[in-house]
């Protein structure tokens, strides 16, 4: 797999975030890509690899958007899909299965406008042996684990409550976000209780939007007219599709395969790392994030980010465009994190890191069922 | 928690045994024949070391508390607020349950309390494994 030898040129979300009632799933799909195009200059017939990993399948995008492909995946494994068609997308170039692949997410988590609701078959694993218990959707299953992993660490409600202050902090920087207004403690634990120990304020947002992502070989990305975003290492990796399964409830065993992979695969240290993204679609997740890629001992995360190490101006910036909790989150938010690590390396987030060379994206996909890990760098090789 | 309109599993031919199992207020796992392993959910081989040669055993009921979350939101067939947890057997496999005959709060549900298997019928063919606060101790707790 490629150190440095593939790049991302081409990046943007939709042009709108939020509630959008003009475009369909598809729709926003096709914004998102002809907005990546535009960014890089290319045309439809410049793409020869697509992916996507929505009901929109990719032959229904390469017909939509007028590309005769040479590769095509549909890896669809929840939010962090997109992170994967990034590891499959550049081994795709490194063996010369295509030479310019977009990537596209499209999604009316809000509004539902072309999105079918996906039931859990009653036959199904899912179907028989956790949805009769009453759990509906992720705010009741996601977040199962946290009180042992509270009880094992002896984390608090009002550290976790803690992850979304901080990065409401990030999104007061970011004019697209779509909650901006900084907030306490007290304003997360006196939030609506959703599921307790989770309050409203500790889940992610249920917006409209859109990413997509145009590689090439780094060697091609010179001619392009966007500042090339190197991919230095990549991971993937499932556990289980049922909760109620997990090996360890402190711990994601696809996180911990994911996350290291990469890490090896890249050649760098966690000391090296100079912007992280962790899939935040609760606000559990970075702490098991922090703790399985390897940044801190298992039990610490919590106390490092009441600590405001991973606050603005801390040594850590951690989900700085503020993160599916107060960012966008459409239900598969992969693609927005990928999205701002690619702004971090180009020099042009809301809130930039300084000097920023190496991204670290980390994404969770179902319920702690998949993860897909990118690493980033502006670094030419 | 019995009120119509919870969603209900359909067996299929690798889990029938075990719905009916609960059906004759019997909790079924799986052991395999080579590694010993006990597992769950069922399957008709060892998840640890694939043999086929798998026998169906009873298990004891028992369990512990492993982790919850309280449910405040509405859904079919249940009366908010709710807990949807999950226990852990004393052969080692976990599932996820409700709790009956317990307040559904913080202090009445402290995780690693003992627990025991309660049969709640639903319908003629789906009888649903509950759990509730031990009456007599576990061998685990």
């Amino acid at each position: 797999m490629p150190h440095n030898t593939v790049a991302v040129v081409g990046a943007a979300e939709t042009t709108k975030l939020g509630v959008i009632t003009d475009l369909s799933q598809l729709g926003l799909h096709a914004d998102a890509a002809l907005n990546a195009m535009a960014d890089c200059g290319l045309k439809p017939s410049d793409i020869d690899g697509i992916a996507c990993a929505a009901q929109e399948t990719p032959v229904q995008l390469a017909h939509y958007l007028g590309i005769t492909p040479t590769w095509i995946d549909g890896t669809a494994v929840g939010g962090c899909s997109f992170m994967i068609h990034v590891r499959h997308a550049a081994a795709a170039i490194e063996a010369g299965l295509a030479k310019t692949i977009l990537i596209t997410h499209g999604e009316s988590g809000k509004s539902r406008i072309g999105a079918p609701p996906r039931p859990v078959h009653p036959q199904s694993l899912n179907g028989q042996f956790e949805q009769p218990f009453g759990p509906m959707g992720p705010p009741s299953m996601f977040t199962i684990p946290v009180l042992r992993y509270m009880k094992t660490y002896g984390v608090t409600e009002e550290q976790i409550a803690q992850v979304a202050v901080v990065q409401r902090e990030w999104a007061s920087k970011n004019p697209r976000a779509t909650f901006r207004n900084l907030i306490t403690t007290d304003d997360v634990l006196n939030s609506r209780m959703i599921a307790w120990p989770f309050r409203l304020l500790m889940c992610c947002l249920v917006t409209d939007g859109g990413g997509a992502l145009i590689l090439t070989s780094a060697e091609r990305a010179k001619d392009f007219p966007t500042k090339p975003v190197y991919i230095l290492g990549t991971g993937e990796s499932a556990e289980t599709p049922m909760i109620s399964q997990m090996e360890d409830f402190t711990s994601s065993r696809a996180f911990r395969v994911a996350g290291p992979t990469a890490f090896r695969e890249a050649g760098i240290v966690h000391k090296d790392v100079d912007h992280l993204m962790i899939y935040d679609a609760f606000a559990h997740l970075p702490l098991y994030g922090l703790e399985d890629l390897g940044f801190l001992p298992k039990g610490e995360a919590a106390g490092f980010i009441a600590g405001r190490n991973t606050a603005p101006g801390g040594s850590l910036p951690l989900n700085t465009n503020g993160g599916g909790l107060s960012y966008m989150h459409s239900g598969m938010y992969g693609m927005y994190a990928l999205q701002e690590s690619v702004r971090q390396m180009r020099g042009t987030a809301a809130a930039q890191i300084p000097g920023a060379k190496i991204s670290v994206c980390h994404g969770v996909g179902g319920m702690f069922a998949a993860s897909g890990t990118v690493i980033f760098s502006n670094q030419a090789p | 928690m019995a009120t119509p309109g919870r969603a209900l599993p359909q067996p299929t031919p690798e889990t029938q045994h075990f719905w009916d199992g609960t059906k004759a207020n019997e909790l079924l796992l799986q052991r395999c024949d080579e590694c010993s392993k006990v597992y769950f959910p069922p399957r008709p081989f060892c998840p640890a070391c694939a043999s086929r040669k798998v026998s169906v055993t009873k298990a004891s009921g028992k369990a512990t508390l492993y982790s919850y979350i309280i449910h405040h939101r509405p859904v079919p067939g249940f009366t908010p607020p709710y807990a949807i947890a999950v226990v852990e057997l004393d052969e080692g496999p976990r599932m996820m349950t409700n709790i009956v005959d317990c307040e559904q709060t913080p202090e009445a549900l402290v995780l690693d309390m003992p627990m025991e298997v309660v049969f709640e019928p639903q319908t003629d063919t789906i009888t649903l494994p509950l759990f509730r606060p031990a009456l007599t101790s576990s061998a685990k707790g």
